[in-house]
């Protein structure tokens, strides 16, 4: 299935969860976050959480700013 | 010195750091070192495979508390969806409110950064915004209950200094909540004059990792903020038309 993460397409194995999306995009283990379709998604649900066609995952950390 | 205290909490330094515009980690390193700070700011942008080196491991090692900011949002739904994602990324519920009107100004949207205080509130976030300097919204931002209000002294990044001090002291003479100075500091006379009006901190971020050293104008910014806060608290002489001599004109040796 494709699901759109951080903004590009991505091609995922039926019933890929949240998890697996991140570990997709990121190696690193903490500072991360994660919102499905514009909702963000408990770090401790991530495995429980699902993805289904067309989903839209944003995974965000913290960068320089401000 | 007393310390600064937002929403009930102890802070170190009066002097809060951004870290956009550093070179390099290891410049951004020196210049938090330098400047003392015990809270400064992060943004939170989509995850950089190709990053190498977190910010987030710079304030760890430096033994910083880190404020995540919304900048770089438009909207209330943009702000507050992403304070939630700071939140659950960085584990703290304090969050920099910045809801942007243009990109070309950078100047926060009123109608907007309200409506994204109150939702953000109401969540339970310790909401520090970023304002502009208008006594009136900083006010109705505080009634909402953020815990600071952080009124810009002129457009971020551009080094402009405080252009209307007389807004800020109406500001901080309404205020009980700490004000904080945020944007528009070029160099140190401007953190001075922040806090010599009142001001219980400034936030500052270009005018240090963009000076020429950035660790010694962090340093100089620290001395700026603390001498200002001790003329503050001594409290200045009054402005007078003409001279008034230091010296005795009684006893002088007469011709």
């Amino acid at each position: 299935m494709k699901v759109i993460v951080n903004g590009e397409p991505r091609e995922l194995p039926e019933g890929a969860s949240v998890a697996d999306a991140v570990a997709a995009v990121t190696a690193a283990a903490a500072g991360l976050a994660a919102a499905l379709n514009d909702e963000v998604v408990r770090r401790s649900a991530w495995e429980a959480t699902l993805l289904n066609e067309a989903d839209r995952l944003e995974v965000l950390t913290a960068v320089q700013g401000g | 010195m007393e310390k600064l205290v937002i929403a009930g909490e102890e802070l170190d330094s009066r002097l809060i750091m951004g870290t956009g515009g550093a070179p390099s980690m290891q410049v951004l390193r020196e210049a938090l070192t330098a400047s003392g700070t015990a809270l400064t700011t992060v943004a939170m942008r989509r995850v950089d495979p190709s990053a190498r080196g977190s910010v987030l491991d710079v304030l760890a090692e430096c033994g910083i508390r880190v404020l995540p900011n919304t900048a770089g949002c438009f909207t209330a739904g943009e702000a507050v969806l992403t304070a939630k994602l700071a939140r659950e990324a960085l584990g703290t519920n304090w969050v920099k409110l910045e809801v942007i009107a243009d990109e070309h100004t950078l100047l926060p949207d009123p109608i907007e950064l309200v409506e994204a205080a109150e939702q953000l509130v109401g969540d339970g976030f310790t909401v520090l915004p970023y304002t502009s300097d208008d006594p009136v919204l900083a006010h109705r931002l505080e009634q909402i209950g953020c815990a600071a209000v952080m009124p810009l002294g002129s457009p971020i990044g551009s080094g402009l200094g405080i252009r209307n001090p007389h807004n800020i002291e109406l500001i901080v003479e309404r205020a009980n909540v700490p004000v904080i100075l945020d944007a528009g500091l070029g160099t140190a006379s401007d953190a001075a004059l922040a806090m010599e009006l009142g001001c219980d901190a400034v936030l500052l971020a270009t005018a240090v990792t963009r000076a020429r050293h950035p660790a010694r104008m962090a340093s100089a910014m620290r001395h700026a903020v603390e001498g200002g806060r001790l003329a503050r608290l001594a409290g200045r002489i009054p402005k007078r038309r003409y001279a008034q001599a230091s010296s005795p004109f009684e006893g002088l040796a007469t011709s």
